[in-house]
């Protein structure tokens, strides 16, 4: 190429722009359905603890989704976190029933080691068997989920089980903060720190860009691919834990299909489903909007049944438009070179 | 060493052999399969208890029974594996597919009308995919984990908590009888045609060569005239129709359609496929191996079932299987590479 390369600034369209500001948009959406589901029926937001439930219901899916986030930015797939999280609020449940003796303090802290064990399975076989992570994920799915069956049976958390004040972690909050979503934060600023500033975690993002280069660069891709899958396991553990201060109860069909959610979280909120770019905060705004929109189905009088198919669609039309406008762009990076 | 002596120089690599032909037969992964299949059928006969009640013909045809929606999903399923796709959500076009038929029927529309609309449904799901993999260029894993979620929202949506039972008795009959006498169901007649079909599309036809080109490396098989994109988009359109076809035979079967129909028989379409020997990074494998991995986890099934385990340990043993299938390939293939380094070396 002889020709100078023109460096006139690329012309943006307004969607464009405005997808590109994914976590804008986010917050415009959801906004818009929080004001749309008000504005329907005003008890959504203003009756006794709507805001709460408002607040505190989007914290388990945050916390999970960033979990699957992370596996995601590596170019890999964690599909067993629905699983992960139902055992392990069984786990917990049941733990706070046959020793109450412990604090519950430590009874959290088992089940996230508890969910980190079966995360670390998973991390193991892909990591250092060079086994795809879905093939294996979508095994330890379930083989766990078939684990839990097993375990629990028709038995359930029941709700004296859990101590009055787990309960009233789940319940209660700090100036109208709910405790769950300032734990959701906590995992999203440490992790998102974590990811945008540590060397390590931008060496999630070099392997997620170009596995054979991260490599060749020197990075040990097997342990930090083995770290990445015990700590979407351990993550998927805290949601569990969430779970059942939310609702002090839990059976075998915990979490199931929550893979779905994680998944369209993470890529509504701006991580690529190949790996290599994506922020924490946009998954957490992926989250949020989900869940908000998972609650205000049901006022709106769309029938709950309906919930999966628009989980789907939102997966298939967030990577969708991210392929579209990756297209447009090189598109019209290849004219600006020509010019 | 057979025939090459006499010739001075061997004309091609690939046409010497050091051992006979039934021990290469024996050495391939699936020998060890229907070896296994043999072995679990056996061992049922002899050591589970009640495994021939009321007779061998029943538990042999509700055995095959059982594997037939299995059985057909994983014939266009095996050739996506080969190009190195994947396509998940075949347990979901299944189910869209049999709430399409359900509905149709409530509707009053002639039951062949309804199967060919359930049909055409898993059609348009494979176009939904193939479209959004060849044409937009998505990764086939991203795609078919949403349409997994999306097909089966679809048809929880459509059916809600309601399962339609009414299908004319003689039909289900039929699509639920085997051949009297004999323990093979009518409908294993028509997954032979498409068998044979499958088998002869994938290995004795150019487009079948071109399969595992794209599997082996897509950039060598464009350069070799393969038509990368069209074979693909071909492949889902038809894992769309097959899948169609079965969510049909599968609601006539059982003569009900619910929402459930197929859930997770993606994981067991595909623990049969790796089990069979198919490289899960695509470019190797039969479609016989398949096969035999799909009748090997219906016979394990059919056994824990009849020795009292339930399904829920099913789910554990497949998810397992699935596992301990490709961690195998995998030492399997670390080996082997280690041995051709180690050749070449010498």
């Amino acid at each position: 190429m002889t020709a100078v390369i023109k460096t006139t600034p690329a012309r943006r369209s307004f969607g464009e722009w405005l997808f590109r500001a994914r976590e804008l948009s986010l917050v415009l959406l959801i906004l818009i359905v929080i004001a749309v589901t008000t504005i329907a029926q005003p008890t959504f937001l203003f009756n006794d603890g709507g805001l709460r439930d408002l607040l505190r219901t989007p914290a388990m899916l945050i916390v999970v989704a960033i979990g699957e986030a992370i596996v995601i930015l590596t170019r890999n797939i964690d599909l067993s976190v629905g699983s992960i999280l139902g055992l392990t609020t069984y786990f917990v449940g049941n733990l706070m029933h046959t020793a109450p003796g412990i604090p519950v303090l430590v009874d959290v802290l088992l089940g996230v080691v508890f969910a980190a064990v079966l995360g670390l399975v998973n991390g193991l076989l892909v990591a250092f068997l060079n086994v795809p992570s879905l093939v294996i994920t979508l095994g330890t799915l379930y083989a766990y989920r078939g684990i839990a069956v097993l375990w629990i049976g028709g038995n359930f958390v029941r709700p004296e089980w859990v101590p009055d004040g787990f309960q009233g972690f789940g319940k209660d909050g700090v100036l109208g903060i709910p405790w769950l979503l300032i734990v959701a934060a906590a995992v999203m600023v440490f992790f998102g720190w974590f990811l945008a500033g540590r060397r390590t975690g931008r060496e999630l993002y070099a392997i997620g860009s170009n596995p054979d280069a991260a490599v060749l660069y020197g990075l040990r891709t097997r342990r930090l691919t083995f770290i990445t899958f015990i700590i979407s396991g351990a993550l998927a553990g805290v949601g569990g834990i969430i779970y059942l201060s939310i609702f002090a109860t839990g059976d075998s069909k915990v979490g199931t299909g929550y893979e779905f959610q994680a998944i369209a979280a993470a890529v509504i909120g701006g991580v690529a489903i190949v790996g290599g770019s994506g922020r924490i905060w946009g998954v957490a705004l992926g989250a949020f909007f989900l869940a908000t929109l998972g609650s205000a189905l049901p006022v709106l009088n769309v029938p709950s049944l309906w919930q999966q198919a628009i989980v789907g669609l939102l997966i298939v039309a967030a990577i969708t438009l991210d392929r579209v406008f990756f297209l447009v762009r090189q598109r019209r990076a290849r004219k600006a070179v020509m010019v | 060493m057979t025939a090459t002596t006499g010739q001075a120089a061997p004309p091609s690599r690939y046409l010497l052999h050091d051992k006979p032909l039934w021990r290469r037969l024996l050495l391939r992964p699936e020998a060890a399969l229907i070896l296994a299949l043999v072995l679990v059928v056996v061992l049922s006969i002899v050591l589970v208890p009640h495994y021939l009640r009321p007779n061998a013909n029943y538990t042999f045809s509700t055995l095959l029974l059982n594997a037939i929606p299995i059985l057909f999903l994983l014939l266009p399923l095996m050739l996506i594996i080969v190009t190195g796709d994947i396509d998940l959500s075949v347990g979901s076009v299944l189910g869209l597919s049999s709430a399409t038929v359900g509905l149709a029927v409530q509707a009053g529309i002639p039951l062949l009308v309804a199967a060919v609309m359930g049909v055409l449904v898993g059609a348009m799901a494979g176009v939904i995919n193939g479209v959004l993999v060849t044409v937009v260029g998505l990764p086939s894993l991203a795609v078919t984990i949403g349409t997994l979620a999306l097909f089966r929202g679809i048809a929880v949506g459509l059916l809600g908590t309601t399962a339609i039972t009414d299908f004319p008795p003689e039909i289900t009959k039929f699509f639920s009888g085997s051949i009297p006498g004999t323990p093979i169901p009518w409908q294993l007649l028509f997954w032979i045609v498409l068998a044979i079909v499958f088998g002869v599309l994938l290995h004795l036809t150019p487009f079948g060569r071109g399969i595992f080109a794209i599997g082996r490396s897509i950039e060598t098989a464009t350069f070799s005239g393969v038509n990368v994109n069209r074979t693909r988009l071909i492949l889902f359109v038809l894992s769309g129709l097959v899948a169609g076809l079965a969510g049909v035979f599968f609601t006539l079967q059982y003569s009900n359609a619910i929402g459930s129909n197929g859930n997770g028989f993606e994981l067991r379409a595909v623990t049969a496929i790796v089990l069979g020997g198919v490289s899960i990074w695509g470019g190797r494998g039969t479609l016989i191996g398949a096969i035999v991995g799909g009748l090997f986890i219906a016979a394990l099934n059919k056994s824990l079932q009849v020795f009292g385990v339930g399904d829920d340990a099913i789910y554990v043993i497949t998810g397992v299987a699935l596992i301990v299938s490709v961690v195998i390939a995998s030492i399997a293939g670390f080996i082997s590479r280690r041995r051709k380094v180690q050749a070449s070396v010498a």
